[in-house]
């Protein structure tokens, strides 16, 4: 382990926190999109960088992990940087910009475009965790709402956009249903990415560090974003194709080019994008 | 028909004033009637005897202390005294029927719906409860101007026959008259007159108050005399 | 035996105690379907908390509260799980606060605030759900042309016929009302009395309606309750209890009624 940072305990937690984690990610594996209440430790960084994420990757990282970070897809930005260097220095982990390398892949707002295997795991940071929240202020009722499956009020809110925009306009954090029980925000990934949700090979963990929150969807369970039988749930699509690798089937990100109100689109998630551009110049090559 | 409608056994009411010193007012006492369907009996005695008293009595609007009011409902006999409130309203939506001095005016509600309701809550379709509303005001001659409008403004006899009409739209079996033409003229009174025979010839057992004798005589078979209560020393 | 053949609602000595204070005192009554009884009496006089206490909002130190449920019969609303209670009182029961603040969500649409009880008993149908809300805001008078806007846009009398609209849309049973026209203007009061009146007699509804206006409960009870001090004085017949009232509280509380 070259390189490993010493005087801190193995993946920044103590033992004991990481035992806590772990049995409070088990529990919510077994109940999937429960939200389970944990002791949240203070992290080496502000809240808003995905302390919950950290946390949950900490307590389930291991030396022959490969971590990967991505932060709206991209691999390089700072926060995904430092979280990737963070786990290389305090446990020594391999880090890689591949998702088919990767065991752990820990993500702000995006589900990577290369489907994901068994074996692997998803972990999300998640600023607000509470579906209910935005018409139930109170924890107390939240919760009663939830044991009582009470979720009438999750389609209130689609209602409204269709009231106001003529349809489900929604398009990031749109809220799901996990295994025909539980009401789930998936953190605000696009809409675009909620299909991959549905009978995912990977495990799938969700840490809310300030909110203290963790949940869970096993590998290969339901997730169904809600919708109407006449608004039926839509993901959005582009008429252009990524600037740099033509595709037509990923999350496109619109980059102001110019002064003059030039644009250019291309992937949000780099790693695809970058084996696209790869494959062509080889394609070109030959 | 010609049974019994009406059973009174004993009757006797003191009003008890709590608020003035506990004093008790008493009305009546040990009255004994009875009432045939297709007759129409008149009440009658001194004013003050308590002959609008009775007739609140007989529709359960006051509550009489001592004795029962027996009436025909349905298949069977109802106590207006001891039944139970809904057992009551079942009496008045269905059998009994009150023309009361006064028209007692809902806010807002239209003359028109205020007299086809008593054939609403029988469940008679609203759009002929209305119809046959609208001819008996015809008939009462209230202008068709004003069946839309709350008969709040109308001018008392107005109120009076939109009251009338409400009081005799549903066929009840039984019906209470409070000085049903007091405020008519002589062409009005004339015409609650038809009315009332007309009832009493389809069967409908009548028991009133009328101070006009000319009405009195022509509607009316026998009058029941309320003694004055003497009030002890 | 059909369900006309019982009451809706049984009260059997129902009891409730703030510390050595009974707010409510062995209150009994049935009350069938389509009747309306009214509760009268002054602050204080026990009137709300039995509400509570009927409406499933405040467990009773004694007695029960028994209703005849769809499926089930007569049953102890106290004994019944929180989920079965918590889907009676958005289905079987409406609740129409005095402030309709209380009873509605201020921020979403007229619209949406009626489509909710729908939508929480499985509704997922918005062009139904949006022609259900189009048809209760016709029937409580509101303009179809406010349906999207946000309810604290609207007059008082707005909300409050807008709460209703929002309790009547499941098609309850029964409805419990906490002084459903206190804090309206006089006119403003009169249309929704008559309103109510209206919807009432054509659904067929069950009400529980808590006053200290004389008023509304000669125009919308068959019976009448009068309370003072958590105990029920006096009972009966609308009519009959405020024009010829026996309990010397009743005569006071009717002798004070200003003669408009």
């Amino acid at each position: 382990m070259s390189g490993t940072e010493t005087g801190y305990n193995y993946a920044y937690l103590d033992e004991q926190t990481k035992r806590m984690l772990r049995r409070v990610i088990l529990k919510a594996v077994a109940i999937p999109g429960y939200q389970v209440p944990f002791g949240n430790r203070e992290m080496p960084m502000p809240h808003g960088w995905g302390t919950g994420g950290i946390q949950v990757t900490a307590s389930i990282i291991g030396p022959d992990d490969v971590l990967k970070v991505i932060d709206q897809g991209a691999d390089d930005t700072t926060n995904a940087v430092s979280i990737r260097s963070f786990f290389a220095k305090t446990a020594g982990v391999a880090t890689t910009t591949r998702t088919e390398e990767a065991t752990i892949v820990q993500t702000r707002h995006r589900i990577p475009e290369k489907p994901l295997k068994e074996g692997q795991i998803l972990v999300y940071q998640v600023p607000i965790p509470e579906p209910l929240r935005w018409l139930e202020p109170r924890e107390t009722e939240t919760r009663k709402m939830h044991a009582l499956s009470e979720y009438g009020i999750m389609h209130v809110r689609l209602y409204e956009d269709i009231a106001t925009h003529g349809r489900i306009a929604t398009s990031y954090d749109y809220p799901v249903q996990v295994n025909e029980r539980y009401i789930m925000r998936p953190s605000p990934i696009p809409k675009f990415d909620n299909p991959k949700m549905d009978m995912n090979p990977a495990l799938q963990l969700f840490g809310a560090g300030r909110e203290k929150r963790i949940y869970a969807v096993p590998p290969y369970t339901k997730v169904k974003s809600l919708d109407f039988d006449d608004h039926p749930f839509e993901v959005q699509r582009w008429d252009e194709s990524c600037a740099l690798c033509g595709a037509t089937d990923s999350f496109l990100d619109e980059i102001v080019t110019s002064d003059r109100g030039d644009r250019m689109f291309v992937c949000s998630d780099s790693d695809y994008c970058g084996d696209r551009q790869a494959a062509r110049r080889k394609e070109a090559a030959e | 028909m010609s049974g019994l409608a009406i059973e009174v056994n004993g009757l006797g009411k003191t009003f008890r004033l709590h608020t003035q010193g506990d004093v008790e007012i008493q009305v009546f006492r040990g009255l004994d009637f009875a009432v045939r369907f297709g007759e129409c009996v008149a009440l009658h005695g001194p004013s003050g005897c308590g002959k609008s008293t009775l007739l609140r009595a007989l529709y359960a609007n006051y509550a009489a202390g001592e004795g029962s009011i027996r009436v025909r409902h349905r298949d069977g006999w109802v106590d207006m005294v001891a039944a139970e409130p809904r057992a009551i309203l079942d009496v008045r939506r269905h059998t009994m029927g009150y023309v009361s001095q006064f028209l007692r005016v809902i806010p807002r509600v239209p003359a028109l719906e205020i007299v086809a309701e008593p054939l609403r809550v029988r469940g008679v379709d609203p759009a002929d409860a209305r119809r046959h509303a609208g001819d008996l005001l015809a008939r009462l001659n209230i202008p068709e101007r004003l069946w839309s409008l709350a008969p709040a403004t109308f001018s008392g006899g107005e109120q009076q026959r939109v009251n009338i009409a409400r009081g005799f739209i549903a066929p009840m079996p039984i019906l209470l008259l409070d000085e049903p033409t007091a405020a008519l003229d002589a062409t009005n009174r004339a015409i609650v007159a038809e009315l009332i025979l007309e009832r009493k010839a389809a069967g409908t057992a009548i028991v009133g108050i009328f101070h006009d004798a000319e009405i009195r005589n022509r509607v009316c078979d026998r009058t029941f005399a309320i003694e004055p209560f003497k009030v002890a020393a | 035996m059909n369900a006309t053949d019982r009451p809706l609602l049984r009260v059997e000595r129902l009891t409730k105690r703030y510390g050595e204070r009974f707010a409510c005192q062995d209150v009994s009554f049935d009350l069938w379907p389509g009747e309306v009884m009214g509760v009268v009496g002054e602050s204080g006089s026990g009137k709300t908390t039995l509400l509570n206490c009927l409406s499933a909002r405040l467990g009773p130190d004694g007695g029960r509260v028994l209703y005849n449920t769809r499926h089930q019969g007569m049953r102890d609303i106290y004994e019944t799980s929180e989920a079965e209670r918590r889907l009676l009182m958005r289905t079987d029961w409406g609740l129409v606060h005095q402030n309709p603040r209380d009873g509605l969500r201020l921020a979403v649409s007229a619209g949406a605030n009626i489509g909710e009880r729908l939508m929480a008993v499985g509704a997922r149908h918005y062009g139904e759900i949006r022609q259900a809300a189009t048809d209760w805001l016709g029937r409580v008078e509101i303009d179809e042309a406010r349906i999207d806007d946000l309810p604290r846009a609207f007059s008082g009398g707005m909300q409050q016929r807008l709460q209703i609209a929002r309790n009547l849309v499941t098609r309850p049973r029964i409805v419990f009302m906490d002084e459903p026209t206190g804090g309206l203007d006089v006119s403003v009061q009169a249309r929704l009395l008559d309103l109510l009146r209206e919807l009432v007699a054509s659904l067929g509804l069950s009400v529980v309606v808590v006053t200290h206006d004389l008023a509304v409960v000669r125009l919308l009870a068959h019976r009448l309750m009068v309370m003072r001090q958590g105990r029920v004085v006096e009972s009966g017949l609308t009519d009959q209890v405020l024009d010829d009232p026996q309990h010397a509280y009743t005569q006071l509380l009717v002798s004070s009624v200003l003669q408009a």
